[in-house]
């Protein structure tokens, strides 16, 4: 019977001691900066907060624990869209004034490898800024040293909170560099395909209440075979 | 010197390489699982496709108004959808209608999410549609202002992800009225009639 507990005791420990050596890993690399970061093409910034009551909405199954908004959203609880979340929010310019709305719509990523630190969400962005057109975004983001770094810390914090200042380029594909795919629906640049980096940067994440402050990040670079209005550009906010 | 105080502490090192087994055995079978298992699993429902007799393939998917209907985003509403929206104030807003919907097969079963957009850019109308069908991917499709003889609008792909990304096509969308007269049935369909055919053949 001793072999028995023992046996079992040793299957519950070697679990153990694979999660937390898959979680602590010393060997998965922090993401590396995107190269559109520091790019010499003309860009456009958009920024959103990243605090859930400060999007127009956010839903999705209502069993995640980032909750939705505002409370009496539909939820996403049928079957082919309950790994998915929809957000709807405003999104800012260089200058930190409104330059349109941003629709961003997340699906779990069954590409996802967790032997391999991938924690995969597939999701697209519709922008649509009045004036400079509308833009469609097709990424794949990677949150994996998001969830070791800032959501496992804060379960494990003492008051199931974690702060600090984590910044994030949560895109991973599927352009070759780790960069989004942006098509031009409309406005100056409609039919160029560009590319396009998110970030996020997260200040408080609260258990109960998911990313409490938090700021998103969009970079798209403009094509440069395209002459742009210097004025257009610098209403975009244009680095 | 660890091993020989276990050994001595159980009385028997027989059972402390029994433990030192189960270890191993444990992490090999939490690594082994998470590499058989996926972490993601997408419900799939059946795609109701048609085979067109010239080439291509058609599609439909619709929106039971207001059932489906998760947000309706536009200035002054008096009852927003959903109860509690904040709809942004500034005046460059001010021509823009947002919806977000949930989207049903010819099965009437939910499999997505849509987004639909109207604006006024400058003297022109704009209206978009985005798709997006979690276990296949999304599309993006452009259309035309002007409604066609019969009350319908037609709009072209303009971008697409996955299933979608070598695809091209048209879109109809069209409005259609609840005559059943049932008691919980729908204001109206919206429905989406999709035309595509492949361009290229997937990952070249």
């Amino acid at each position: 019977m001793k072999y028995v507990v023992a046996l079992v005791l040793g299957l519950l420990f070697g679990a153990f001691v694979f999660v937390v050596g898959l979680i602590y890993n010393p060997f998965i690399a922090r993401q590396n900066l995107s190269p559109l970061t520091v790019t010499n093409a003309q860009t456009i910034t958009l920024s959103y907060s990243g605090a859930v009551t400060d999007h127009i909405i956010l839903t999705n199954d209502g069993e995640s624990e980032t909750k939705p908004y505002p409370t009496k959203v539909l939820l996403l609880y049928e079957r082919p869209i309950r790994q998915s979340t929809v957000m709807v929010t405003e999104l800012r310019d260089g200058r930190n004034q409104v330059a349109g709305i941003g629709v961003k719509i997340s699906s779990l990523s069954e590409r996802t490898d967790l032997l391999g630190a991938k924690a995969l969400v597939d999701s697209i962005w519709y922008m649509y800024l009045p004036g400079k057109g509308a833009y469609f975004v097709e990424q794949s983001e990677n949150y994996w040293t998001y969830l070791r770094s800032v959501v496992i810390a804060a379960h494990r914090s003492s008051a199931n909170v974690w702060q600090g200042n984590w910044h994030l380029d949560t895109t991973f594909g599927p352009g070759a560099l780790k960069t989004a795919k942006v098509t031009a629906g409309s406005g100056p640049y409609a039919g160029q395909v560009m590319l396009g980096v998110e970030s996020l940067t997260t200040y408080v994440y609260s258990v109960s209440d998911g990313p409490v402050s938090a700021q998103g990040r969009f970079i798209i670079e403009l094509p440069s075979t395209l002459e742009a209005d210097p004025e257009s550009l610098a209403d975009d906010g244009v680095l | 010197m660890c091993q020989n105080w276990l050994a001595e502490a159980t009385g028997d090192s027989v059972v402390l390489k029994t433990f030192m087994i189960g270890t191993l055995l444990g992490i090999a079978a939490a690594a082994g699982g998470l590499y058989a298992f996926p972490a993601v699993d997408q419900h799939r429902e059946l795609s109701i496709i048609s085979v067109l007799p010239n080439g291509g393939n058609t599609e439909s998917f619709h929106i039971n108004v207001p059932m489906d209907r998760i947000m309706v985003g536009a200035p002054g509403q008096h009852e927003p959808v959903p109860p509690g929206l904040i709809w942004p104030t500034d005046e460059l807003l001010a021509d823009v209608r947002t919806e977000l919907f949930k989207i049903r097969n010819s099965r009437d079963t939910v499999v997505g999410v849509a987004v639909r957009n109207a604006a006024k850019a400058d003297t022109v109308d704009l209206i978009d549609w985005v798709l997006h069908l979690p276990a296949r991917g999304s599309v993006f499709v452009n259309m035309s202002p002007d409604a066609m003889e019969g009350g319908y609008r037609i709009g072209k792909f303009r971008a697409g992800t996955r299933e979608f990304a070598t695809l091209t096509g048209t879109m109809t969308e069209s409005w259609i009225v609840d005559t059943s007269g049932e008691e919980d049935a729908p204001d109206g369909r919206i429905e989406l009639f999709l035309r595509f055919v492949s361009v290229k053949e997937p990952g070249k």
